[in-house]
C-alpha cells in the first residue's frame, strides 16, 4: 500500500517529464543527424548548424542588438519611473502603474497593429530596427518597473533618503548613492527578464518586422516554413543555447530579488 | 551654536494642528530634550529644525543668527540620528560614517583620519569594516551617532534614538549616549517619550503636550516645581488625591489631610516615594497588592483616596494584601497645582 502511494506520483512525474523532454530531444537530434528521415543511423553532423549560421547570423546579431538596446532604454526610463512611483505612493501612482502594465494584457498583435497604424506611414522609421525596438520597450517596460518597484517598496526609502539628505546629499547624489545600489537586486532581475523576453518575443515582432529585419524567433518561423527540417531543428538548438542560460539567470535573479523584497 | 526658534507652528494639509506657535532658545553646547507622549508634536518640531518638514508661514529658525528657515535639509549642516537609524545597507560601517565627509568633498586622507577618530570615540574599531546587516542593535545605534557627528554638524538632532533597543540595552546605552554627547560638545536636541531618558541625558527638558511646550527647565526644576498636574504626572509619576478641599484641609475617603496653604480650586498630587507608612498617620488605607522590586516594595493602596494610589516602602518586610494601615504625607511633599481643563 505504501509502495503504491510512493511509486504512483513518481510514475506520473516521469511521464510528465518525458512528455516535455522527448520532443525537445527529438528536435535537437534532428538538427544533428545527417538525414532525419533515415534516422540516427545516417550519422551525426554539425553541418546544419553551420548552415544556420550562414543563413541566419544576421538575425542572431539583430536580436542581441535589439535586446541590449531594449535593456538600455528600459533602464533609463524604467528605474526612475519605479523610483517616482515608490516615492509617491497613492492612487495616482497605482493607476499609473496599471497603465504601464497594460501591454501585458493587450495581445502583442494588437499592440503591433496600433504601432503600425500610428507610425506605419513614417517610411524611414517603419523600416528601421528602432521600430521593432519601440515595440519591445513597450512590451518589456512593465517587467522592469515592477521588479524595481517591488524591491524599493520593501526598503524604507524615505528615511534612507532623509538620512542621506541630512548628511548633505542632494537629490541626484541620493539617487546614485542610495536608491540605485539598494534597488540593484530588482534592477538585475528586471534586466534579465527584459533581455530574455526581448530575444524570445515573436507575436509583436512578427507584425513589425520587414524582410531585412528578422529577429531570432522570426527567423525560426521562416526556417520552419522554407528550409529543410534539419536546418529548422538546428536553428531550434541555437535558440535553446542562447535562451536557456538567460532563463536560468533570470530565475536566480528574481528569486534573489524576492528574498530581499520580503 | 545657539539655536533660536520663533513662532514655529505646523498645520498639516488635512487641517490637523500638529504644533502650535512655539518659541525656543538653545545655547551653545546645550543638550535639550523634547519630552512628551506620542502625538504631542515633538517629532514634528525636530523635523522642522532639521528642515525635513516645512513650518507654517511666519516661523523663523535661526542657527547662530543665520536664518535657515528656507534652507533645504542638505544645506543646513545638521546631524541627525533617526529612530530606525536609516543606515545605508549598501555601505560598510566606515562607508556610512564617511558619507557626510564625502559630501563635503574632503580629501581621501582627511576623510580617513576623521572617520578613524569618530570610530575610536564610539568604540567601533572592531566593526569598522563590517556590513551594516552584521551589527547588533546597540552597534547600529553607535554607527548612526558616529555618522551624524563625523561631519561636525552645527546641531545634532536625535529622534527617539534608543526606542528601537530592548529594555536592558536601553538603560546601558542611555548613560553611554549622555557621556558621548558631552564629549562631542555639540548643541543637541533629542526627542523621547521616556522621562528617565530625558532626565538622564538632557541639561534642560521641554515637556510637550498637544502641540505646545508645557514647561521647560532643568530636570530638577521640573521634578520639584512642576507647573501643572500634567507635568507632575509625566515627570515622577505624581498621583492626584481626589477629595473635597476646604481652605487648607483636604477631605479624603481615608481621612483628612492638612495642606500647607489654602488650596481651593487647585488639585493636590503626591508622588509614591512621599507616602509613609505611619501608625499615627491621618489617613487610613487598605493594602490591595504588594510588589517586591528589590530595593523597595510597591504597595497598591485602596480606600485612602478615590481609586488606588501607590506607595514605595523600603524595609525588610512589607504589609500583606488585605492589611489595614495608616499613612502620613509630609505637607511640603504635597504638590498643589492649578486645576487644569481636562484634555
Amino acid at each position: 500500500m505504501k509502495s503504491v502511494t510512493r511509486t504512483l506520483p513518481l510514475i506520473v512525474t516521469l511521464l510528465a517529464c518525458a512528455f516535455l523532454l522527448i520532443p525537445i530531444i527529438q528536435s535537437v537530434l534532428a538538427g544533428l543527424t545527417v538525414n532525419y528521415f533515415r534516422g540516427l543511423s545516417s550519422g551525426l553532423t554539425l553541418k546544419w548548424i553551420g548552415e544556420v549560421w550562414t543563413l541566419y547570423s544576421g538575425s542572431i546579431f539583430l536580436s542581441i542588438r535589439l535586446a541590449l538596446a531594449c535593456l538600455i532604454v528600459t533602464l533609463i526610463l524604467g528605474v526612475p519611473a519605479a523610483y517616482a512611483l515608490a516615492r509617491n505612493p497613492g492612487r495616482a501612482s497605482r493607476v499609473l502603474e496599471e497603465f504601464i502594465s497594460l501591454p501585458l494584457a493587450v495581445p502583442g498583435l494588437a499592440l503591433a497593429l496600433a504601432l503600425l497604424q500610428l507610425y506605419g506611414s513614417y517610411k524611414g522609421f517603419r523600416t528601421s530596427w528602432s521600430f521593432i525596438l519601440v515595440g519591445h520597450v513597450l512590451y518589456t517596460m512593465p517587467f522592469m518597473v515592477r521588479s524595481v518597484l517591488s524591491v524599493l517598496a520593501a526598503i524604507d526609502l524615505k528615511t534612507l533618503e532623509e538620512g542621506a539628505a541630512s548628511l548633505g546629499a542632494g537629490p541626484a547624489r541620493r539617487f546614485i548613492d542610495i536608491v540605485v545600489p539598494n534597488a540593484l537586486p530588482g534592477i538585475l532581475a528586471g534586466a534579465l527578464t527584459v533581455v530574455t523576453l526581448s530575444i524570445g518575443e515573436f507575436n509583436l515582432t512578427w507584425m513589425l518586422h520587414t524582410p531585412y529585419l528578422k529577429t531570432l524567433p522570426v527567423g525560426l518561423a521562416d526556417s520552419y516554413a522554407s528550409m529543410r527540417l534539419e536546418i529548422a531543428s538546428a536553428y531550434t538548438l541555437v535558440f535553446f543555447v542562447m535562451i536557456v542560460p538567460l532563463l536560468m539567470a533570470m530565475q536566480w535573479a528574481s528569486a534573489r530579488a524576492q528574498r530581499i523584497a520580503r | 551654536m545657539t539655536l533660536r526658534l520663533s513662532n514655529i507652528a505646523k498645520t498639516f494639509p488635512d487641517g490637523t494642528r500638529a504644533l502650535l506657535p512655539t518659541d525656543l532658545e538653545i545655547s551653545q553646547g546645550e543638550i535639550v530634550s523634547l519630552l512628551g507622549p506620542s502625538g504631542c508634536g515633538k517629532s514634528t518640531l525636530l523635523r522642522i529644525i532639521a528642515g525635513l518638514e516645512t513650518p507654517d508661514t511666519g516661523a523663523r529658525v535661526m542657527f547662530e543668527g543665520e536664518d535657515v528657515t528656507r534652507q533645504s535639509v542638505e544645506t543646513r549642516r545638521i546631524g541627525m540620528v533617526f529612530q530606525s537609524y536609516a543606515l545605508f545597507p549598501n555601505m560598510s560601517v566606515r562607508g556610512n560614517i564617511g558619507y557626510g565627509l564625502k559630501m563635503q568633498k574632503l580629501g581621501r586622507a582627511e576623510i580617513d583620519a576623521r572617520v578613524n577618530e569618530v570610530i575610536a570615540l564610539c568604540r567601533l574599531d572592531a566593526q569598522a569594516d563590517r556590513a551594516i546587516t552584521a551589527l547588533s542593535g546597540g552597534q547600529r545605534q553607535r554607527v548612526a551617532l558616529a555618522r551624524a557627528v563625523a561631519p561636525r554638524p552645527r546641531v545634532l538632532l536625535l529622534d527617539e534614538p534608543l526606542s528601537a533597543l530592548d529594555a536592558a540595552l536601553r538603560a546601558e546605552l542611555r548613560d553611554e549616549l549622555a557621556l558621548l554627547l558631552r564629549q562631542f560638545g555639540i548643541t543637541a536636541i533629542f526627542v523621547t517619550h521616556d522621562q528617565t531618558e530625558a532626565m538622564a541625558i538632557a541639561d534642560r527638558v521641554a515637556v510637550m503636550r498637544q502641540g505646545e511646550v508645557a514647561q521647560i527647565g532643568t530636570p530638577e526644576a521640573l521634578y520639584r516645581n512642576p507647573a501643572t498636574g500634567f507635568i507632575a504626572r509625566f515627570i515622577g509619576d505624581a498621583m492626584p488625591l481626589e477629595g473635597r478641599i476646604e481652605a487648607d484641609r483636604l477631605y479624603l475617603p481615608g481621612g483628612v489631610l492638612d495642606l500647607p496653604k489654602s488650596a481651593e480650586g487647585h488639585e493636590v498630587l503626591v508622588r509614591p516615594e512621599d507616602i509613609r507608612l505611619d501608625p499615627d498617620g491621618p489617613l487610613a488605607a487598605r493594602v490591595e497588592a504588594v510588589t517586591f522590586l528589590g530595593t523597595h516594595y510597591r504597595l497598591a493602596l485602596a480606600d485612602a483616596s478615590q481609586g488606588v494610589i501607590f506607595a514605595l516602602h523600603t524595609g525588610l518586610s512589607a504589609p500583606r494584601p488585605g492589611d489595614d494601615l495608616r499613612l502620613s504625607i509630609a505637607p511640603e511633599a504635597l504638590l498643589i497645582l492649578p486645576r487644569e481643563r481636562t484634555a
